[in-house]
Parts: structure tokens; sequence; C-alpha cells
């Protein structure tokens, strides 16, 4: 049973990956990147129940923590920058380049 | 084998979510999938033995992180649809091959590894889950939640600095407010959408509720012929409307005027030779 | 007889202070130099005086040695210690000898004329004082050269008097013509100077020493090799310096300086350092055959060639130029002929010369003085008559440079002549032809400048020099007629340079004015005055040059002196140069820059991978990201 959830946790993974690849709009992309974390998290608790031991429920948790605290600084950094260049999209902040 | 039947009905929802999620035009729709996605999620963790994970997905992941997704939707603008079109060459397809390269390769290694069956959570969790939890989470891994805390008040703050805005005049007062407002040409404000045309002659404009004409109110031909009391066309759909009927009627006149002066050539050039 | 001992001399006296010979000019130069514009008004004085103070001591030294016994008149006076270097020891010193006594009265004696002189030629130049600052250093540079007692003291006298050279040869420097010939009198110059500190290096490295006294009394124990090729090498720098075939080409051009400097300086004196020097080194040539007759080879080769060239000048001094060419190539000649006979002859001839070619180089000074600096004979004409002194002096000076008896030219060259005949009919027959073209340019010379018509330049008014100029003609004019009897009549000068050169051998029997040589000589000479009485005295002389024959171009053109220099030196140097430069700029330059274009285009491409877009950054992670875990998926297979 612990592959089945390995393959659906990876699936998701791909998916928010590709997610991260081909949108533009900022708060989408963002999304994509929360799909990715929580895929892992399904992950971990696969195998926390596989290894019969709570630290991997444990790891989980904490990056919901990490996850929610980079969601709060990523969504106001989103905001600042609409706010001064009245777009969302991540390719008009391209200024630093070559 | 009531485990079996959740995994593959959520299994099929969340990947559908997931898929909607990336592939929806309107990002109101990517933040209800992934809600989708999440609470799949949730009911999975709460089937594989972690009730207090699956709750607090629901109420940190479904309930905060997506809500605040949700304001900051609004805030850009809600309505506002993307553009599928790629502007980066090459990038869906590069896209599409390391994604399906990544899933492939996982799937592989999944697929090598010989997993045992789950021993299963029964022997930890013997005083219940939570009760399991708060423990390691006091005991072995306190100092990763002090620091967890730090860094959530931290991200707090960020937050605040990041989305405050400068001020850089004084706040206006309801004084200051009322003045601006009785030195425009609307004192009473901008009538109503619709219905509050103050002419009802055919060459005046409907009015906009924002207070600009509506293109659609008046025939081009008339409106080019207007005098200064009208409001100049400011909308830019609305002057090409009249672009384009002025140079429709000049190329009108151009020609008839051409025929004119060829049927006056012809006999007039000959008089001069002679 | 052979030369007598050098030995050292520690007494006081006159012979004591002899080193303020070349001391008093030196300071003259220096004061001058450093004193800038604050000295205008007195620095030709100070000049003249230092030039006729080093002239008094001359004399004074003169008389001092004439008055000690023929074989302790070889006196070496140690001054200081010059270079203690290990091995190499060159201690500083002055040779008092009959020979280094005869340059120092030519040079001081002849030079304070031509200061006299330049008082008056340069009175309307600004730049007086400089040039007489330069004069004084050229002084106190040749009576070093001709005094020191050793190769490295020669050495630094023969780059200062190339340096006095080059700094009044440009003294008008302002002329593009000047500064050019004074350059390249200094590049000829360094060929030969090249030549002469090889020589020196070779002598240091055979001998262990650069005194004369050591290197002359072991010139026995070097092999005859050694001592061939340190004669040639001398020679070298003797060549370059005297203007000799094959680095004959600078003196031409060096007439570009003001008069009194080509006939101090590339007349009378400093163009027979190489007489000298072949002279001073004669036991190394005695013992050298082959470098003897490299020598005597390139003496008549050049008295030939600078008398052809002088022959079709119409310029006065280039015509005195190649005149001084052809007399040093008589020098050259007798000094290769070798034994007592050949140094005296070279010497006299030498002496004489100065005196002569001197005057005669003060004369066309005048002339042109007085002719507002016209330089063309055939811009003359008539002059004798308005200028009765210089005409004078000059005629007595041609009459002595053409070798009339009884003037002074014609002892010391009748003795060159004699001496070449008994060597070898072929360079016999080079040096009374050389007699006869001399005798043709320097009528021609005569003619075309005081007599015939006037063909002035229309706003020219002719008039005697003044006193200051004219006297020193005078003077030389009267060496130029006496000089030569006195010094051989009686075998005088003979005598007086035995303890250096030492007696010539029992087949001399003096000097005989009517061998057969000197009769045919004579002749050839009346038959030069003669034909070019016929060409230019009594024809008249058209105002421009008619374009001539073959041999006239070539001869106007220096006979291809130049055109060679450029041929083969010129313009392959320049082919090199280009060559360098294209590979210095296509291979090195190009290989260098190649490799910054290679790096620079490869960076200016790949930073196009830096789009701005955080996605594509994002999909180089993502790929990143499959790359890693196909490599762990494959190192854990393995």
């Amino acid at each position: 049973m612990t592959t089945h959830y390995l393959v659906l946790s990876a699936l998701l993974f791909t998916i928010g990956g590709i997610g991260v690849l081909v949108r533009r709009n900022a708060i989408v992309v963002f999304m994509s990147v929360e799909l990715m974390l929580n895929s892992c998290n399904l992950a971990f608790v696969a195998f926390s129940r596989m290894h019969g031991n709570l630290d991997g429920q444990l790891m989980a948790f904490f990056v919901m923590v990490v996850a929610a605290a980079e969601v709060v600084v990523g969504l106001a950094i989103i905001v600042t920058i609409f706010r001064t260049r009245r777009s969302a999209s991540v390719d008009d902040a391209n200024l630093l380049k070559y | 084998m009531g485990e079996a039947i959740t995994f593959w009905v959520l299994a099929v929802v969340s990947v559908t979510a997931a898929l909607g999620m990336v592939f929806s035009r309107r990002a109101v729709y990517s933040a209800l999938m992934l809600a989708v996605v999440m609470l799949s999620l949730a009911v999975l963790y709460a089937v594989q033995d972690a009730p207090f994970l699956a709750v607090v997905q629901v109420i940190v992941y479904t309930g905060a992180v997506l809500m605040l997704f949700l304001f900051v939707l609004m805030l850009v603008g809600v309505d506002s649809s993307d553009s599928l079109v790629e502007t980066i060459k090459g990038q869906r397809f590069y896209a599409a091959i390391a994604g399906l390269g990544f899933a492939a390769l996982l799937g592989l290694a999944i697929g090598n590894v010989a997993l045992g069956a789950p021993k299963g959570l029964a022997e930890v969790t013997k005083a219940g889950n939570v009760p399991a939890v708060a423990e390691l989470i006091f005991t072995r891994y306190v100092f990763a939640f002090e620091v967890a805390s730090a860094l959530l008040i931290t991200a707090a703050l960020a937050a605040m600095v990041l989305a405050h805005r400068e001020r850089l005049r004084a706040k206006p007062t309801q004084k200051d407010l009322s003045r601006d407002r009785f030195l425009t040409d609307n004192p009473a404000g901008l009538p109503g959408p619709g219905t509050y045309a103050r002419h009802n002659a055919i060459d005046m404009p409907a009015l906009l509720p924002d207070g600009s004409v509506s293109p659609l109110s008046v025939s081009p031909v008339i409106a080019r012929h207007e005098s200064g009391a009208v409001v100049r066309p400011t909308d830019p759909e609305m002057v090409k409307s009249y672009v384009a009927a002025a140079r429709e009627r000049d190329a009108e006149e151009e020609s008839m005027s051409l025929t004119r002066e060829a049927e006056a050539e012809t006999p007039g050039g000959e008089k001069e030779e002679k | 007889m052979s030369p007598a001992e050098i030995t050292q001399y520690s007494g006081g006296g006159v012979i004591g202070v002899s080193w303020l010979m070349i001391a008093l000019p030196l300071a003259g130069a220096a004061i001058l130099l450093l004193g800038g514009r604050r000295t205008d008004r007195w620095g030709h004085l100070l000049g003249v005086a230092m030039s006729l103070a080093s002239f008094v001591v001359a004399v004074l030294t003169f008389v001092a040695l004439l008055g000690r016994d023929p074989a302790q008149r070889r006196l070496d006076i140690a001054l200081f210690d010059f270079i203690p270097a290990g091995s190499l020891d060159v201690k500083m010193g002055l040779l008092i000898d009959p020979l280094s006594i005869s340059f120092a009265l030519l040079i001081t004696g002849v030079g304070t004329l031509i200061h006299i002189y330049s008082i008056g030629y340069m009175s309307h130049d600004s730049d007086r004082r400089r040039f007489f600052s330069y004069l004084n250093l050229f002084v106190a540079a040749m009576l070093l050269l001709v005094l020191a007692d050793n190769y490295v003291g020669l050495y630094i006298g023969w780059e200062g008097v190339g340096l006095a050279s080059y700094l009044l040869i440009g003294f008008w420097q302002f002329k593009p013509s000047a500064a050019v010939a004074a350059k390249k009198a200094f590049i000829i110059n360094r060929v030969g100077d090249v030549g002469l500190a090889i020589g020196i290096f070779t002598l240091f490295a055979t001998f262990g020493t650069v005194g004369f006294k050591p290197i002359f009394e072991n010139v026995g124990g070097a092999s005859a090799g050694v001592m061939t090729a340190v004669g040639l090498l001398l020679l070298l720098g003797a060549v370059g310096k005297s203007a000799q075939l094959p680095l004959q080409a600078w003196l031409l051009d060096a007439m570009e300086g003001p008069t009194p400097v080509s006939a101090l300086i590339h007349a009378a004196t400093m163009v027979t350092a190489g007489v000298y020097l072949i002279t001073r080194s004669s036991p190394i040539f005695e013992a050298a055959p082959t470098a003897q007759l490299v020598v005597t080879i390139v003496g008549a080769a050049t008295l030939l060639f600078g008398a052809i060239i002088g022959c079709a000048k119409d310029d006065i001094k280039k015509g005195l130029a190649g005149s001084t060419m052809s007399q040093i190539g008589y020098m050259f000649l007798a000094a290769g002929l070798g034994g007592a006979v050949g140094y005296v002859a070279a010497i006299a001839h030498l002496l004489t010369h100065g005196f002569f070619k001197a005057g005669l180089f003060l004369g066309a000074g005048s002339v042109m003085h007085a002719m507002n600096d016209e330089v063309d004979m055939r811009r003359y004409g008539g002059l004798r008559k308005i200028m009765p002194i210089t005409f004078g002096t000059f005629m007595l000076g041609y009459l002595a440079i053409i070798g009339i008896p009884p003037f002074a030219g014609w002892f010391t060259k009748d003795s060159i002549i004699e001496a070449a005949v008994q060597k070898h009919w072929i360079l016999g027959a080079a040096a009374i032809l050389g007699a006869a073209l001399t005798a043709f340019y320097m009528s021609r010379m005569v003619f075309m400048t005081f007599f015939g018509e006037k063909r002035w330049e229309p706003d020219t008014h002719p008039h005697e020099s003044p006193a200051n100029m004219t006297g020193p003609m005078i003077l030389l004019a009267i060496g130029s007629v006496f000089g030569g009897a006195f010094l051989v009549l009686g075998d005088r000068f003979m005598t007086f340079l035995a303890p250096v050169i030492g007696a010539p051998g029992p087949e001399y029997h003096g000097f005989q004015p009517l061998a057969p040589p000197g009769i045919i000589t004579f002749v050839l000479v009346l038959a030069g005055i003669g034909i070019a009485w016929t060409m230019y005295g009594k024809r008249p002389v058209p105002v421009v040059a008619p374009r001539g024959s073959f041999a006239t171009v070539a001869a106007r053109r220096d006979l291809f002196g130049d055109a060679l220099n450029e041929a083969l030196f010129m313009r392959p140097g320049q082919w090199l140069t280009r060559v360098s430069v294209w590979f210095d700029n296509r291979g090195v330059d190009g290989l260098v820059n190649g490799l910054a274009a290679t790096i620079g285009g490869t960076s200016g491409r790949l930073r196009r991978v830096q789009t701005g877009f955080a996605r594509s950054y994002a999909m180089f992670v993502f790929v990143g990201a499959v790359l890693v875990t196909g490599a762990l998926l494959l190192v854990g297979t393995l």
C-alpha cells in the first residue's frame, strides 16, 4: 500500500513542478509550490506508517509550519510587487538579466 | 479494503484537481482546486493513522493558507484571467519533457524498491495519536519547535513590513476630501450607470457609470461633426471607431472627387493645348 | 730604430699639469652650458679663452717635450683609477708623446683659430654661446681622444667628439635637412663605434688590459688571427669616424652644420681621428698584414671616390667635403702602407691638410657669409676683386691641396704617392690619378668662385669679411704655405715621431721630389688644371647645372652611396619592421586577442542564458533535479 501513496505523491509533485514551470501568475506558481510541499508531506506520512514511528508525521508537521511562514512572506512580496508594477506575472519582473 | 477504496477515489480526485489547478485559466479556480487536493490529502492522512495531521492540514492549509491565497487574489484582481500564450520559447515543451522524465524516474525508483508491509503505528500511539505527537514535539523536537515558532513570528513581522505602504504625505481628512470633491466638475458625483444622459440629442453620447462616453451610443458619422460641447473621445476603442468611420467617408469623397476631376480634365487638357 | 719605451712620468712642471689641456675647454663647455643665457654676452670670449689657454698649455708641453732626450719623450701621466672592477681595472692617464702632442697642437691651434673666426661668423646667431660651448666640448673630447693612454679613454673621447659632431651638425635644428643630417651622421658613426667597441673588448679579452703600453708590449704574444680581427674592427671604427668607404655617406650631409664646424670637425680634426687610431695602434696593425692591406684598399678606393664626387658638386661645401674624404683616403693609404715612412707621411699630410683644408673651409665660409649664405658655386663668380684677402688665402690653400711645389700639400702628398708606388703600382696609380682629379675639382671650384663673370643673385652685395674672420684665414694660409716644407724637409717630422713609430729602414733615402712618380703627378696635376680651365675658366658657367653625362649624375648623387645604403639597409630594415609589426599584430596579438575574443564571445553567448525570467531559472533547477535523480538511480543500480 505504501507504494501507492508514494506514486501518488510523485505524481502530485511532478504536476506541481510543471505548474511552476508553465504558469505566469505568481499566485498560481505559489499554489504549485504548495502542491509540491503537500505531496512531500504525503510521502512522509506514508513512510511514518511503514516504519512504525511518528518522526515522519513530525516532519510533515514542521513542513506545514515552514510552508505557512513561506506563504505569508511570499504573498506579501507578491502584493508589494503588484503594488509597484500593477502586475502579478513573474515574467514582468525580469529586469535582473544580462 | 476500505482504505483501498478511499485511496483510489481520492487519488483520482486529487490528481484531477491538481491538473485542474495547473491548467485552469482563472486563478480563483486554481485556488479552489488546490483546496480539493488539500482536503483529499487530509483524508488520506486520517486514513494513515495521522488524525492530528489531518486536522492541522484542514485548519492550517485549507483554512488559513488557502484563505490567504484568496485574499491576495482579491487584492490583485480576482477576475483577471491569465493569457495562456507562452512567451518563453520552448518552455512548455521542455517542461513537459522534464516533468514526464521526472515522473518516470521517480516511478522507476519506487518500483525498484521492495517495500515491506506497513508496521502500523499502534505500538507508538498507545496513548492516542495527539498525546504521542505532543510528547515527541516537546521532548525530542523541542528545539526545532522553538525555532519554528521564532520562524513564524519573523514571517509575520516580515509580511507586515513588506505589505506596509509608506505614506508619503499626510492622510487627507474629511475636510480635504470634501474640498477636493467640490473643485471637480461633478460635486455631486457622477451619475449612476446607464440612464443619466443629460441630453436627448442624437449626437450626444450616453455616459457610462465611470463618466466616460459610450461609443455605441452615437453613430460615428454624426460624432465626427460634433462641436466642442461634447466630451472628446478618450476611450481608445471609441477613437478607433471614429477614425475608421472618418477614413471610410474620406475614401468615398476622394473617389467621387477623382471621378469628377477625371471628367473635368479630359476636355480641359485639350483646350489648353489648343 | 724601434719605438721608444713608454715611461711613467711622475715629475711636475708643465707636463705634470698637461691634463689642463682637456680640463680647460671642458670647464668652458660646462660653464657655458650650465650658465645659460646669463653667459650670452661673454660666452664666446670665454670659449676662445679656454681654447687659447689649452693651446698655450699644449705649446708649453711641446716645448717641455722637446727639451727631453728623444728616447725619453713617451711619457705616461697617471691621473686616477677610473674603473676598478675586478679584472677590468682601467686607470685613466695621459700619454704625452710626439704623436699625441702633434695632434694636440693641431687641435688646439686650428681649434683656436676657428673659435676666433666663429666670433665673426656666428655674430648674427642668437645661439652663439651654445655654439661655443659645443665647440669647447668638442675640443675637450678630441684632446681626450688623442691624449688618453688607454683604449677606454680613447673611446670616451671618440664618443664625445661624435656627440659634439651630432650637436654641431644639427646646430640649426630648425632646418629639417640639418636635423636629418645630424641623425644620419650619428647613426652611421654608431656602426663604426660598435666595431671599435668590439675591438676594445677583444683586446681586453686577449690581453686582460686596455692600456696602450701593456698591449703594445705584448702584441707578439697574441695570434695573428686575433690581431687581424682586432685590426679590422679598429678599422671599422676608423672608417666610420673618418667617413671612408663604406661608411662615407654621412660626411657630405654633415655640411649642413655651420661652416666653422665643417672646417674644424669635418675637415681638420675629428675626421682624422681614424688616422690617429690606426697610427696609434701601429703595433697591432704591424702584426696584422691583412688588416693593413684592407686599410690601404679602403684608403685608395676612398681617395678616388671622394675626388670623383668632388668633381661634380656645385655646393662649395660639399665639394670640399668630397675633397676631405679624398684626402683622408690618402692618409689611410699611407697609414695602411705601414712602416715609419707610411705613418709619417700619413700624419704629416694630416697636419698640412688640417691647415689648408681648414683654410679652404674658412674661405668658403667667408664667401658664403658675403653671399647671403648662398652655397651654389654657379651663383658665384668674379669674387676675386671684391674679396681679395679671402681670394688670396683660398688660393694659397688651393695651391697647397693640389700639390704645387713648394706649398705644403706637395711635400706631404708626394711622400704618400712615392710610398704607394713603392708598395704596389695599382696603389700608386690610384694615388696619382687622385692627385689629378684633385687638381681638376679644386681648379673648378676656384674658377667658378673667384673668376669669370658675376652670376650673383640680384640682391647680394658681397664684401670682404671682418678681421676676426680673415685673421685666422691668413694664419692658416701661412701654415698651408710653409707647413709641408717645415715638416718634410730634412726629415724633421720623421725624426720627431721616431720615438713613437720607429725610424725607417735603410732602404729609405729621404724626400725625393724629382723621382719619376713626382714628375708624372705634377704633369697630371697641370693637365687637371688645364681641363678645368677649358671647362670652367674659358667658357661661361651656366647658372643652372646642365644635365650632364651618367658619370656626372652619379657623382652628383654621391656615386649612389645613399641609394646603396637605402637598398641594402634601409629598405630591408623597413621590411623587417613591417614583417615584425605584422607578426606582432597578427601572430602574437592575434593569438592573445583571439583567445580573449573567444572567451568574450562565449561569455557573450552564455550570458544570454540569464534571461531574467524566473521560470527559465526554475526550468534549469528542475532539469537539474531530473539529472541528479537519474544519476542517483544510475549509481544505485550499478
